[in-house]
């Protein structure tokens, strides 16, 4: 069997994999928390639960409906959206201005009340979520053999990502996205909705967030908890890439995903921890993230 | 030209948080008009476009353009009643290329100038237009927080000290600009402590002291009003 400074390559590989499929999820997970802390100023707390009920809706539509993986793709994370509009509309819209504790600590209380009622109504085990038939089985790549739906994750995330970050950086709406980042007053003043940009902006940020939750349930198993456990990692990606940089949020996501996946394979003991020292290290070398500006 | 005005402005007073700023200004400004607010820093003048404008929210008094009562409007509905509004701090965006700057601000209605238009009229905007829009000089990033708003269509457009820190040439320029301006029959608000640069395009002047109207005439006895005007302004 071949190796590489001692490690058999399958195990290499494998681990790689791991990595890109976890940093799929950081990746979109911190787009959408850096999108809404660019624009709203709020560290969203509710993030990690926001995913967990994505990958929900998609569980329960599929118990209850009989509504397969492939719509609720799309219904998911539109319902979830929509439960956002309405917390950005009668709770989160009344703190901006304040003092952004505030609006962390309503995030932080908002996720401990989903994760707390799903926990009631559905116990803390996982639950199993099948992937679709389409995404069964595995590929022979010649060098590994890839389960076809974690490539599709993959490929997915990237999708979005991809698809995101072009709404931002090359439509009109994300060029009000990004002037009202710098300087909402102003943009309102010019005759543009703001308000109403702040609750849409919300909206798309748990729907992908929600996104996410669908993409992960066949892999990881659907349970209550299955955000807060990520979502601690998630906001070290979005510290190390810069807070509110979009296009830091996307590459520093993969990237630690896959240095946390090596880590696993070279140093077993450090791969829960790596990602915290980089982004210590980032901190003291470069206060704003990679990808941030100084301000 | 009719003799109703434009935007008309009455006993408006105006706060920043609990320190009251303006004390009962009255403005008129008819349709055409190139208006001049002359004061000493701190007498209140980017107060009262704020205030007109909505940024500054806290605010008693009439603000109506035409017949529309615009102390009401939630702040992105002024604009659309044919407001525009060139900040003090020019307001460009670093995130945006120029190009992008220049097209953020929405049509408020027909009649704007097109983007071919502005950029005959500016023509290192056109150059420059996948520049990042901070990466312009001060003046060009002037003339850019100008070009932007004529594109919108608005009626009337509230300028404030378009000419700060700018070269004299390029002062001239703006000079050339404001006039052409005029001469499409825009209506022109201006902020500016240059009396020297107001002079060439204000038909009226109004003076304020410590958030109040003092004194209102039109441009033709500025230089009959020197004495006075050094003595309100302190130059």
């Amino acid at each position: 069997m071949s190796t590489i400074f001692g490690i058999p390559t399958p195990a290499l590989y494998g681990q790689i994999l791991i990595g890109l499929i976890n940093g799929s999820f950081y990746a979109m997970l911190s787009l959408g928390l850096a999108v809404i802390f660019g624009l709203l100023r709020v560290i969203n707390f509710t993030h990690g639960a926001q995913y967990m009920l994505g990958a929900f809706a998609a569980y329960l539509l599929l118990t209850y409906a009989g509504i397969s993986y492939w719509p609720s793709l799309v219904l998911a994370p539109l319902l979830v959206g929509a439960v956002a509009i309405v917390i950005e509309r009668f709770m989160l819209r009344r703190l901006y201005g304040l003092d952004p504790l505030y609006g962390l600590l309503l995030t932080f209380g908002l996720a401990l009340i989903f994760e707390g009622a799903f926990r009631h109504w559905f116990g803390a085990a996982g639950k199993p979520y099948a992937p679709p038939a389409q995404l069964t089985g595995a590929l022979n790549l010649g060098f590994m053999f890839m389960p076809i739906y974690r490539g599709w994750v993959v490929a997915a995330s990237l999708f979005v990502c991809l698809g995101t970050w072009l709404l931002i950086e090359k439509t009109r709406l994300g060029a009000y996205l990004r002037a009202a980042t710098e300087n909402a007053t102003l943009v309102q003043a010019f005759g543009v909705n703001v308000p109403l940009l702040l609750t849409l902006t919300y909206g798309l940020g748990a729907a992908l967030a929600a996104l996410a939750g669908v993409l992960a349930a066949p892999i990881y198993q659907v349970s209550p908890l299955m955000g807060s456990n990520l979502i601690i990692v998630v906001f070290a990606v979005v510290v190390v890439g810069g807070m509110g940089s979009i296009l830091g949020a996307i590459v520093t996501g993969y990237v630690l995903g896959v240095l946390e996946g090596l880590t696993k394979v070279f140093y077993p003991e450090a791969s829960s921890i790596v990602i915290f020292v980089i982004m210590a290290i980032v901190l003291l070398v470069r206060p704003a993230g990679l990808f941030g500006r100084e301000e | 030209m009719s003799n109703a005005p434009l935007l008309e402005v009455r006993g408006l007073n105006a706060w920043y948080g609990e320190s009251h700023v303006l004390h009962g200004v009255d403005l008129d400004i008819r349709e055409g008009e190139t208006v001049t607010l002359l004061g000493r820093n701190g007498a209140g003048k980017t107060t009262t476009l704020r205030a007109i404008m909505g940024i500054l929210r806290r605010r008693e008094g009439v603000i109506r353009l035409r017949d529309k009562d615009l102390l009401a409007l939630p702040l992105h509905k002024v604009a659309q009643a044919g407001i525009g509004y060139v900040p003090e701090e020019r307001g460009i965006f670093a995130s945006l290329t120029v190009a992008e700057n220049l097209t953020l601000p929405p049509n408020v209605s027909d009649g704007g100038m097109s983007i071919d238009e502005i950029y005959t009229l500016f023509p290192n905007l056109h150059e420059r237009r996948s520049s990042q829009g901070t990466k312009l000089s001060g003046g060009e990033q002037q003339m850019l927080a100008i070009a932007r708003i004529l594109r919108t269509g608005a009626k009337i457009i509230l300028l404030d000290e378009p000419t700060e820190g700018l070269a004299p040439v390029i002062v001239q320029r703006i000079g050339d600009v404001l006039i052409a301006l005029k001469e499409r029959g825009m209506t022109i608000l201006l902020v500016e402590q240059n009396f020297r640069f107001a002079r060439k395009v204000a038909d009226r002047f109004y003076l304020m002291e410590d958030g109040r109207m003092v004194n209102s005439f039109p441009g033709h006895e500025l230089d009959a009003r020197m004495d006075e005007l050094h003595e309100v302004l302190g130059v």
